[in-house]
């Protein structure tokens, strides 16, 4: 079904591409001329473009010839009609193959030499099959309409030409060409082109939670040159021509223009269409002319259907039944040649019929009506059962209140439908590193600045603290929770308000998702309110050095750091403050929030109110300038600092003076410039302001535009430390918050900020509006972002960029001046390097915070290039890069800092859990060797006595010498140490005392690796490894390694991952996991399965992957054994008939017998059949690893059950047959205690089969047994003349009422059924030694190894700080202890 | 497809309109019920020796005295049986067999003389037994109009089931179908040779043959069942018949198509050797047994032919049980059946004996 629904999805889309709703004007033509092109080209269809026109425009006339043939914006999602359903239904249901091999049978029976049942009998498994099907369709196909319904009965406020005004119009009676306005929070009805915002800046934001998933804002511009900014807009007069590309569904390409009366082109792109279905923010109204509607919509175009994966099982399967096929055709074959001989033989009869037919032709009629008789042998219904029993284990999988995440209110999804049984058969997991392993919450670790190293002790003692009180008290989180919910749902009040920068994490990993799941706000919120992320705790030193600012009074004392320290200090908290994109706002009393200047709450009066209550100036009297108080003496001191340090670094005595310098930064500052500036943020001279003013101005123009409403100086805020900590910060990615976080602890603060300045708090000095110049947003490219800012406290234009280490080391040069200089900074490198190295072996993650200051001729020409490029249309994204990357050279390295990322909780315990069950466990990480190494250690996927493969090449030859290098090694080493190299990790990764290997590859080295040449030696080595680690890969690369390691092993995959880099990988692999975290909805969107931690793994996999699998495969069997047991009831009763396709049984049941009678209990133990308890399962993951070997699946497995089913229908046959033979007996009198033991056999079998039973198999083994006696008997009462040939009436009941029945089933039953019972009895009891035996073992040795692992835990941290040496291959095994 | 309402967007990629604080409101959590958890109360029949050996004796203590029962009762059934087919020369009966066909006019009659060794004490059933005839093909078994053995003529049209045998002579053939066509019409008549040499005519019960259902539900004569001769006018007799369906017996109650001979051979047999009751010999008094030892004498009026197909003719006298006719069979399955549990009970006991105690004293090591 799921394939179907894909394949008509894409059918809709490809059709959708048609040109048959776009007529197209000429794009070419002379704009003058093209009214009347466009006439001309009404019947051309040039297949590109389309032309809108305003509905109640200028333009009636073209409107209609053009526009009116758009679709409407109604929508309709369901696949039938009311009339069409039948016929439309039946047309899809018959592209199965199980259904026309249904029909083939159907029809065949209508050949009258053929004919084998009655025509309507042969009906109706097809006729149940496909009305199961039409109702589940149509009940489907309901549901549809009524969310369409709703959907087009939305309301929007649309122009009404007659009215001149706005009125309420359901969706579906919006069209192409109308005017739409639309207020904040309310979600867009159809694709629309922003004309006109309340936004002074003409832009708009908007939320496409309910396209992508994401919730960050996105900014949409009004189309450029409207002349009609200001005022309310106009639509009766709105001249313009639009053209447009045709309807796509590419969510991020819009094309187009606009032409104007005059002629003038103006450009459309992306940033100037607004999307169906996503929400306006932060915007009061906005008025947009629709483009697309309907179905032509973006959104819509991008529905597509669910995934269709294919099992590993279905695939085993479908051999299975071609065997079933071969099996039917030898059966059928035999019938006929048995025909022909028989009727060779057999002369003149009184009971022949047509006897006058060649015995040739009569076998060949005989084979094709023994293929309507055998039938039931391809068990076609299995399929439909299978997907039954899968919905059923699905419904569990969902169920289940382990995989439910509390915090975050989340049950597992499952997207896929039918792979459930791949879940047990995981061979490898692949794993992201942030956010799968670890908790993607970024807290604040340690930092180092201006080379000196703070290591924030207090802080470390408290992330231990927090974690011990976590694991001690449970209640303690839901407390937090509860109050971190609540703070949560005022963000969520004030969602109209955030800001729509995009947020980037910056990292030296190269994850650059930024998307947000919309359902997660809550969660996300709770997450960075959480205590343990605000709360750092300042370095007591570095406390000291920044206080040392404030406090004038010690200036003279001892250990005072140089004030180019100072300054470096300052800087890097700036830096940390101002760097981001977080967005600020304060739940508790959301008015006293400055952000966004240009964003109004509500609407404008509001906000002059409040900001009158809160003796604030309003934002237009802003440029009118209010005094702040700012403490004297401090500030005058700050100046006094930056101003001798400039001086300073101009003077060389000054340079003698302190230690270094700053060249880079300062020697060619303009003094009185600068002195101008400084002076400007003083308080209390206003007309400074508006000369800076005009510098400004001359600077941006864009931005000078709207200076007047933009914050432009210092506001005084009362900086109450109570209002501090109502503050709320709301970022993208997790450690810009835990960087603002860190920088609130040392009480640099960031208040606020708008697009044109950021209001920050920095210790004894007040409260400073940064004037925001750009933001050069991050890209993976780079792995950087800059803001790019005038100073606060020296005016200058000044680059703060954070990014990689890796990136900013580079770029971070020595610059050209003096020599001492040059020494100094490269001290400072070195040390920083240093810190670097040392943090990322404690696994934090880095980050390099870097400055440039600018000239202002510099910065100009800059500037200059950068608006062109921002404003070019063509490759902009390329000039954008270059812009930024021309800009950020030359940095000054001023700190770097160490962020943790803690592991999800239970990490270490499922990997360890996972790879005792024989999953090989890869981690593929963007991150860095020395990180990715350390989580491993932490997450023991590496284990102290591990050997440390470590592959960094630098060139391809060295790759391959050295891949065959370590190839030997491990080959020595393993058969040194266990006797079957073959076995691998697998079996000693329980026993734990044999050190096995791992293998640590980079993204460099990795390419090669990947390459035809090295592959195998790559997957040789691989495959020896206990596990493999690559880091520094890209998603590219993941999915490679994934690829090969799938299709060259064959092996079963899994990937799992949280964010947009690990989508390739997801999709790769057999299973694809998605860890729906903090990073979006983009893995999860395009996974199988999407769950909240990752220690849901080890259920789903241990536990319900086990299940599925087994229960699947067991049901298969016993579907395989339930049909040909009772189809071959049929074949032996063919040698006592002359092959003639005679049945003993009545048609109706014989066809009702698996339709009915037998279907639902195979079905129940497909679903809930358990073959060993949860706790078990979860608590030998051995197990997992056994049930894939011994393979309940396998050939030999299939062909014990088929001749199981041999032998019971046999038996089941000649027992009744022996004890009847010569007597009086009629076919269905012989046939009755066939069937009834056939029917006892069948579910009794199955109760032997089932490890459990509960009430519902009792009730419904009853019921499928009851069924089928309830049906005889009221068949054998009732049927006089119903069911022509057969002549039931009166056998059941005559049958039933002679003890010779019962005698005959109970000993038929009973001997079928005794050499399973015999297998099971034996088998168990032989085995269950065995088994048991084992699981006791594994249950001690487990006990030993967690007492083994606490004690290694005790010395973990001794050997994490442990120097590792990335050339070292050979981890030293350290703790001798532990493996004794 | 029922996965939609699983995952949290919808599978088509609707757009969900609920505000944003709609969908918050209800926890996710799944219900901690025994049944979503998977932790019903199950029995696990875990089959072990220990479990299934006494299961084994038990069934081996209740089959073999059933199976001895059986065995029992079967062999105090009284049966006898004679082939009358007349494939010897030396057979009584095989001049008639010889020269045979369906239209002769003049019918053959042989006596086979036969002795019973023993007295038959209570009610006696006599059949007809045929061999290698294949009732049970799957043409043949079809060929019959249910609707007309009713007591439809219904405007004359038989079934196209009977096809060939619906219509001779443009007329529509009652009762149709090969099955009617080919109805056994030899007739046996049974006299006791009296041991001073008359031969007394033992008189045969022709009604009680068939099921009740049989005879007062599915069949019936059209119309009232007066006049057969009248109801049956426009039809014609099957092919093989000698005489029309009206004409089978003078008592209008056993006539037509509720004749009990005719209803007895129209449910066909399983299998290819079968036998039909023919007759029954009631019991007359407790006191004299119903057939007495001594010689009998089967007359035959030879009709059926069924050399050409290799066919066998017998006539079966017999008594039965409550388990039937004479069939050693089953006694002896269950006898056996009952004697492999047994065994297999023994050797599930060594096998328990052997491995379960290890495995105690294993768990208890361990």
């Amino acid at each position: 079904m799921e394939r179907l629904h894909w394949v008509r999805h894409r059918c809709r889309t490809l059709l959708a591409g048609n040109p048959e709703g776009g007529w197209h004007s000429a794009p070419d033509d002379l704009p003058n001329k093209s009214f009347l092109d466009a006439h001309c080209s009404l019947h051309r269809v040039r297949g590109k473009r389309r032309s809108v026109f305003a509905r109640h425009g200028p333009h009636r006339q073209e409107y209609d010839t053009f526009s009116k043939s758009y679709k409407g914006n109604a929508i309709r999602t369901t696949k039938y009609r009311l009339l069409t359903f039948i016929p439309m239904n039946l047309f899809q249901q018959f592209h199965r193959a199980a259904n026309l091999y249904f029909l083939f049978l159907a029809l065949l029976n209508w050949v009258p030499a053929v004919e084998a049942f009655q025509k309507e009998i042969t009906m109706i498994p097809l006729l149940v099959v496909l009305a199961v099907i039409a109702i589940k369709d149509a009940l489907e196909d309901y549901r549809r309409y009524l969310f369409d319904r709703k959907v087009n009965n939305n309301v929007a406020r649309v122009f009404c030409g007659k009215q001149k005004a706005y009125n309420d119009q359901c969706w579906k009676d919006v069209r192409v060409g109308d005017f739409v306005r639309l207020s904040c929070n309310e979600i867009i009805p159809a694709d629309m082109l922003l004309l006109y915002s309340s936004d002074p800046r003409g832009v708009c934001y908007i939320e496409t939670a309910n396209l992508d998933g994401e919730t960050n804002l996105k900014q949409r511009q009004v189309v450029s040159d409207l002349p009609l900014q200001g005022e309310e807009f106009t639509p009766e007069s709105f001249p313009s021509r639009i053209e447009c590309e045709n309807p796509n569904n590419d969510l991020s390409r819009f094309r187009g223009y606009m032409e104007h009366p005059s002629g003038v082109r103006v450009g459309l792109h992306n940033s100037n269409l607004l999307l169906r279905s996503c929400t306006i923010r932060n915007t009061e109204t906005v008025v947009g002319i629709v483009v697309y509607a309907g179905h032509e919509t973006k959104a819509m175009m991008n529905n597509s259907g669910p995934r269709y994966k294919r099992s590993q099982l279905e695939k085993r399967l479908n051999t299975d039944i071609l065997w079933c096929v071969v099996l039917l055709i030898i059966m059928c074959l035999t019938s006929a040649v048995g025909h022909g001989l028989w009727l060779k033989n057999l002369k003149d009869p009184v009971f022949g019929v047509n006897t006058d037919t060649s015995p040739a032709l009569a076998g060949f009629y005989v084979f094709w009506t023994m293929i309507i008789v055998l039938q039931v042998l391809i068990p076609i219904s299995l399929y439909v059962s299978i997907e039954i029993v899968k919905l059923g284990q699905i419904y569990f999988i969902h169920n289940d209140l382990d995989l439910y995440n509390e915090q975050l209110d989340s049950r597992i999804q499952c997207r896929a439908l039918n792979i459930t049984e791949d879940l047990g058969q995981i061979q490898y997991l692949f794993s992201d590193k942030t956010g799968t392993l670890t908790e993607n919450k970024m807290v604040f670790c340690r930092c180092s600045i201006y080379g000196v190293e703070y290591p924030h002790v207090e802080n470390a003692r408290r992330l231990e603290v927090y974690e011990a009180e976590k694991n001690k008290a449970a209640d303690h989180s839901v407390t937090l929770r509860s109050g971190c919910s609540a703070k949560s749902r005022s963000c969520r009040s004030l969602s109209c308000n955030r800001s729509s920068v995009s947020l980037h994490t910056l990292t030296a990993d190269s994850e650059e998702e930024d998307e947000q799941l919309s359902n997660q706000i809550q969660a996300r919120t709770s997450a960075f309110c959480s205590r343990m992320a605000k709360e750092v705790v300042p370095d007591p030193e570095l406390v000291r050095k920044l206080n040392w600012f404030s406090s004038p009074l010690k200036e003279a004392s001892s250990g005072t750091p140089s004030s180019l320290e100072l300054a470096y200090i300052t800087d890097f908290f700036l830096a940390l403050t101002i760097c981001n994109s977080v967005v600020v706002s304060s739940p508790s009393q959301p008015r006293h929030v400055v952000p966004e200047a240009r964003t109004p709450l509500k609407s404008l009066e509001e906000i002059k109110l409040m900001f009158q209550r809160f003796s604030f100036p309003p934002f237009s009297a802003l440029s009118t300038f209010s005094p702040p108080q700012i403490r004297g003496s401090p500030r005058n001191f700050t100046s006094r600092l930056f101003t001798r340090g400039k001086t300073g670094s101009f003077s060389p005595t000054a340079n003698n003076a302190t230690d270094g310098s700053e060249p880079g930064r300062d020697n060619d500052m303009d003094t009185p410039k600068l002195r101008c500036i400084l002076d400007f943020s003083a308080p209390g001279e206003g007309g400074n302001v508006a000369q800076v003013e005009d510098d400004i101005k001359k600077d941006d123009i864009k931005d000078a535009k709207t200076s007047p409403d933009g914050p432009r100086q210092e506001v005084e805020v009362d900086s109450d430390s109570d209002v501090d900590d109502e503050l709320l910060y709301e970022a993208e990615s997790p450690d810009e918050a835990a960087l603002v976080h860190a920088a609130r602890a040392y009480r640099c603060t960031l208040r606020g900020r708008s697009p044109e300045s950021l209001l920050v708090d920095l210790p004894g000095i007040g409260s400073l509006a940064v004037q925001l110049l750009h933001i050069l947003p991050f890209d993976s490219n780079r792995k950087r972002m800059s803001v790019v800012v005038r100073h606060p406290l020296t005016g200058q234009v000044v680059v703060y960029t954070k990014g990689a280490d890796s990136v900013i080391m580079d770029l971070a040069e020595t610059s050209k001046g003096a020599e001492q200089a040059q020494e100094f900074h490269s001290h400072i490198k070195d040390q920083s390097q240093k810190h670097l190295d040392s943090y990322a072996r404690e696994g934090l993650r880095t980050l390099c915070i870097a400055k440039k200051a600018l000239e202002e001729e510099e910065y100009e020409a800059w500037l200059k290039r950068h608006l062109l490029a921002e404003s070019s249309i063509e490759n902009r994204e390329e000039l954008l890069l270059d812009s930024a990357q021309r800009l950020e050279t030359n940095l000054t390295l001023l700190g770097t800092t160490g962020i943790v990322d803690r592991l999800q909780e239970d990490v270490p315990e499922t990997i360890e859990a996972l790879q005792r069950a024989g999953i090989k466990v890869w981690v593929l990480t963007g991150d860095k060797q020395e990180t990715a190494i350390n989580i491993a250690y932490a997450c023991k996927l590496l284990r102290p006595n591990d050997r440390l493969l470590t592959a960094n090449c630098g060139s391809k030859d060295a790759c391959a010498a050295f891949l065959k290098e370590l190839k030997l090694e491990v080959q020595c080493g393993q058969d040194g140490l266990t006797e079957a190299p073959a076995a691998g990790a697998h079996g000693e990764s329980s026993s734990g005392s044999v050190s096995s290997f791992i293998l640590v590859i980079d993204g460099q080295t990795l390419d090669w690796a990947l390459q035809e040449e090295l592959k195998r030696d790559f997957l040789e080595l691989s495959s020896r490894c206990k596990a493999v680690l690559c880091c520094r890969s890209t998603p590219l690369q993941k999915s490679e390694v994934v690829r090969l390691i799938r299709d060259q092993l064959g092996v079963m995959t899994l990937a799992v991952g949280d964010g947009a880099n690990d989508v390739s990988m997801i999709q790769m692999a057999d299973v694809g996991i998605g860890i729906s975290g903090q990073e979006g909805m983009q893995a999860v969107m395009s996974s199988d399965f999407a769950i909240s931690r990752f220690k849901h793994l080890s259920k789903l996999l241990l536990v319900h992957g086990h299940w599925c699998y087994s229960r699947l495969a067991n049901m298969i069997l016993y579907f395989f054994y339930k049909n040909v047991m009772y189809v071959n009831l049929l074949f032996w009763y063919q040698f006592v008939c002359g092959f003639s396709g005679s049945v003993m049984t009545n048609s109706w049941v014989l066809i009702l017998f698996n339709l009915i009678f037998t279907s639902v209990p195979p079905l129940i133990y497909g679903i809930l059949d358990q073959d060993m308890p949860a706790e078990t399962l979860k608590g030998v993951p051995e197990l997992y690893q056994a049930a894939q070997t011994s393979k309940i699946y396998v050939p030999h497995m299939f062909w014990i059950t088929v001749l199981d089913a041999f032998y019971q229908s046999l038996v089941c046959f000649f027992i009744p047959y022996f004890a009847l033979t010569g007597s009086d007996v009629g076919i269905l009198s012989f046939g009755s205690p066939i069937n009834a033991s056939a029917l006892f056999i069948i579910l009794l079998h199955q109760v032997l089969e089932s490890h459990t039973l509960t009430w519902i198999h009792g009730l419904v083994l009853l019921l499928s047994g009851g069924s089928y006696f309830g049906f005889v008997l009221l068949f054998s009462v009732s049927c006089v003349t119903c069911s022509p040939p057969t002549n039931p009436l009166g056998v059941e009941t005559l049958q039933m009422s002679q003890p010779l029945f019962y005698i005959i089933c109970a000993v038929t039953t009973f001997t079928a059924l005794l050499p399973r019972m015999l297998f099971r009895a034996v088998y168990s009891t032989v085995h269950r030694t065995a088994a048991l035996k084992s699981s006791h073992v594994e249950k001690v040795e487990s006990e030993n190894y967690r007492k083994r692992m606490q004690r290694w835990n005790l010395s973990h941290y001794r050997v994490n700080r442990l120097p590792v040496c990335a050339d070292n291959p050979g981890l030293e095994p350290s703790t001798a202890s532990v493996v004794s | 497809m029922m996965a939609s309402s699983y995952s949290a967007k919808d599978e088509d990629g609707h757009i969900t309109v609920t505000g944003p604080g709609g969908a918050a409101l209800r926890s996710k959590k799944p219900e901690n019920t025994a049944f979503k958890q998977q932790r019903l109360p199950a029995w696990q029949p875990i089959l072990t020796a220990g479990t299934v050996l006494p299961a084994f004796f038990i069934i081996g203590l209740i089959f073999i005295p059933i199976g001895i029962g059986l065995f029992v009762t079967s062999n105090n059934i009284r049966e006898f049986e004679i082939d009358y087919t007349g494939v010897d020369e030396s057979s009584p009966c095989f001049n008639c067999s010889q020269n045979f066909s369906w239209n002769s006019t003049q019918p053959c009659t042989c006596s086979i003389p036969f002795s019973l060794e023993q007295s038959y004490e209570n009610n006696v059933f006599m059949y007809y037994g045929l061999s290698n005839f294949y009732q049970n093909h799957r043409r043949y078994v079809k060929s019959r109009d249910d609707s007309q053995l009713n007591g439809h003529l219904g405007s004359l049209k038989p079934s196209k089931e009977c096809e060939p045998y619906a219509k001779h002579e443009n007329k529509p053939i009652a009762p149709c179908g090969a099955i009617a066509n080919s109805m056994f019409n030899d007739t046996l008549e049974l006299f006791y040779n009296d041991p001073n040499g008359t031969k007394i005519l033992i008189p045969l019960r022709a009604t009680g043959i068939a099921w009740w259902t049989d005879k007062h539900v599915k069949f019936g004569n059209p119309g009232d069942g007066l006049n057969l001769t009248a109801e049956f006018q426009g039809t014609t007799k099957p092919v093989n018949w000698r005489k029309p369906v009206y004409e089978l017996d003078s008592d209008p109650l056993n006539n037509g198509f509720i004749n009990e001979d005719f209803i007895v051979w129209m449910r066909t047999a399983a299998l290819p050797t079968f036998r039909k009751l023919y007759r029954i010999i009631s019991r007359k008094d407790n006191m004299v047994p119903t057939l007495l030892r001594g010689n009998y004498t089967l007359e035959v009026v030879y009709n059926y032919p069924v050399r050409s197909f290799e066919g066998r003719k017998r006539m079966i006298l017999s008594t039965i049980s409550w388990m039937g006719g004479k069939n050693p069979f089953l006694g002896i399955a269950y006898i056996t059946v009952g004697s492999v549990c047994f065994f297999l009970g023994v050797v599930l006991l060594l096998i328990h004996h052997k491995y379960g105690n290890r495995n105690n004293s294993a768990d208890i090591s361990n």
